[in-house]
């Protein structure tokens, strides 16, 4: 094989010289990040269609077909008030506790499934993932979309049961969609992360049910926030503050729960500040996290 | 290994006027297979096995490609020929920069679309909608996907026996899921097209008209790559083969001379 290096024997070039005289480029190779992230935008109709036929393909085997996307959040609701509104009922402190835990479950859920689903974003789809060549990053951003289509359908039935529980409706409810939105880059961001991961320690999936379990414990979701500064050491609810669900469930309440107003957290304006942070951070840790790995999806 | 390649790279490749499309520069893949927890079915093995750090049985190397190089053109149309096993759909895959060559590099103009039978689409949703979705994952714009969404159902002639285009792709015989995914692929006017034993699943009059849509894409200045264990296929549509012996080039040059070496050998 001595002389396998020469391509072409007019010109005496090697295979590689011949290669960038001509522009080629190297097969599967990574694009810079910004060259990555238009790429990515080129790719929104595919990822807009991909997630509604999603949606649309998850419940068609299933006879009550798309009106599980109420059913189970309500069924969710249903089996918490059952048992933390009911059967432990202790919680006396939050004058509304039905709507309290429902804003706390829909809002912890939509972040839990797109962990969860995020993990087997990669692996999932690894006959697409061989077959074509595209941003792999639309993949997990698809998982989102997913889950948010699923979230807003969540939001109507949140919104009919805080009003039927006697909330007012004030304009604050309007600061949901910022919330939402934030939560949504958020979302994204470890939604990619969890892809990588998930795509390379394949016994992740396992774990993972245990990790959001705890995760939902340390979110404020079905007790009294309040709880965190009365049973913990000060420095250990200082830094559950900064957990990001809970930051987005108290902002979610904030919005939208008249009654909760005296008992939020921490302060408006900080949980605000502490979820824009979130946001940015996840986000854009996330995607480069993604981004760097970009060359590994879907091989061995 | 140098008596091996030794009829390789005369006739094709002399011809230094033309635009490489692809060059492939001493590739050599290795496959590494998790063979999961084959230490044992049971949980104290498994124990065992990490405890005793011996994780290398479960990990094993196939060394699939050897050192292949060639350069392939503008307009042309390359038959990849070899037994099973040889390395063909493997080095289709490291053309498409699905695998990392180990060793080596393969250089494209654009990006390679690799066209597999087992590439799989939505299986749940029915053909129409994968038809959208399989071109817009390939980047084309939705208006585009619009025009040619009723050409491509037409082509892949899933509805001559009644409306299958509307039912979800689960009911689709292997055939027909090959032609439509045949369909979608070609749909677009790709720089390096790798097809991988695509057509043989068709039947004869399918076979027919995607031979002629390979030699339109062909003709459309692109690089058309066609692995297929029908010599019949690779003479008709490939005016270039190449054959692969145990991941070792072993014959490149002119389809009637490889062919004919091959069929010989046998």
């Amino acid at each position: 094989m001595a002389n396998t290096a020469v391509a072409d024997p007019d010109s005496g070039l090697t295979r590689a010289q011949l290669a960038q005289r001509y522009g080629l480029r190297v097969a599967g190779e990574r694009p810079p990040l910004a060259e990555y992230a238009r790429r990515l935008w080129a790719y929104r109709h595919f990822m807009t269609a991909y997630s509604r036929a999603k949606v649309a393909s998850s419940l068609s085997n299933t006879q009550l077909g798309q009106l599980w996307q109420v059913l189970t959040p309500l069924t969710n609701a249903a089996v918490y008030y059952l048992i933390f509104g009911v059967i432990l009922s202790q919680h006396r402190s939050v004058s509304n506790f039905i709507a309290y835990l429902c804003t706390g479950v829909f809002i912890f859920m939509f972040t839990q499934t797109a962990v969860q689903n995020g993990t087997s974003a990669i692996t999932g789809n690894l006959g697409l993932i061989r077959a074509l060549q595209f941003p792999r990053a639309a993949l997990p951003i698809t998982v989102t979309l997913v889950q948010l289509q699923q979230l807003l359908m969540s939001m109507i039935v949140l919104a009919a049961i805080v009003l039927f529980t006697g909330e007012p409706i004030t304009f604050r409810w309007l600061l949901i969609a910022p919330m939402l939105l934030l939560q949504t880059i958020f979302n994204v961001g470890l939604t990619m992360v969890m892809a990588r991961l998930g795509s390379k320690v394949t016994d992740l999936k396992q774990v993972m049910p245990f990790v959001m379990r705890t995760w939902l414990y340390a979110s404020g979701v079905l007790y009294p926030v309040s709880l965190f500064r009365e049973h913990l050491p000060n420095w250990a609810a200082s830094v559950l503050e900064w957990n990001p669900p809970l930051v987005f469930i108290e902002l979610a309440r904030y919005s939208l729960l008249d009654s909760h107003q005296a008992n939020l957290v921490s302060s408006p304006l900080r949980l605000w500040a502490l979820g824009l942070f979130w946001a940015v951070v996840m986000g854009i840790g996330g995607f480069v996290y993604f981004w760097r790995g970009e060359e590994e999806y879907g091989r061995g | 290994m140098a008596d091996l390649t030794q009829p390789a790279g005369s006739a094709a490749v002399t011809d230094s006027g033309r635009v490489p499309t692809v060059v492939v520069d001493d590739v050599h893949v290795i496959y590494r297979i998790h063979k999961g927890a084959t230490g044992g079915t049971t949980p104290v093995s498994a124990l065992k096995r990490i405890v005793s750090r011996t994780t290398a049985p479960t990990i094993r190397e196939v060394h699939a490609v050897k050192g292949v190089s060639f350069t392939a053109y503008e307009g042309e149309a390359i038959g990849l020929i070899g037994s099973n096993g040889s390395g063909k759909s493997t080095l289709l895959r490291a053309i498409a920069g699905l695998l990392p060559p180990a060793r080596g590099a393969v250089y494209t103009q654009g990006q390679p679309s690799l066209l597999g039978v087992n590439a799989a689409l939505l299986n749940d949703l029915s053909g129409e909608r994968n038809v959208v979705l399989g071109c817009l994952a390939m980047g084309m714009p939705p208006e585009e996907v619009k025009r040619l969404a009723p050409e491509i159902i037409e082509f892949s002639g899933i509805n001559e026996r009644g409306d299958f285009a509307s039912l979800p792709m689960r009911t689709y015989s292997s055939g027909m899921g090959a032609r439509l995914r045949f369909a979608i692929s070609s749909a677009k006017k790709h720089d390096v097209l790798l097809i991988d034993e695509a057509l043989a699943t068709g039947d004869r009059k399918f076979r027919a008209r995607s031979e002629q849509r390979v030699r339109e894409l062909r003709d459309s200045a692109g690089t058309v790559f066609l692995v297929s264990h029908s010599i019949g296929s690779i003479r008709d549509t490939c005016e270039r083969t190449i054959w692969l012996e145990s991941g070792v080039l072993k014959m490149d040059g002119p389809t009637q001379e490889v062919c004919d070496a091959y069929e010989n050998q046998k």
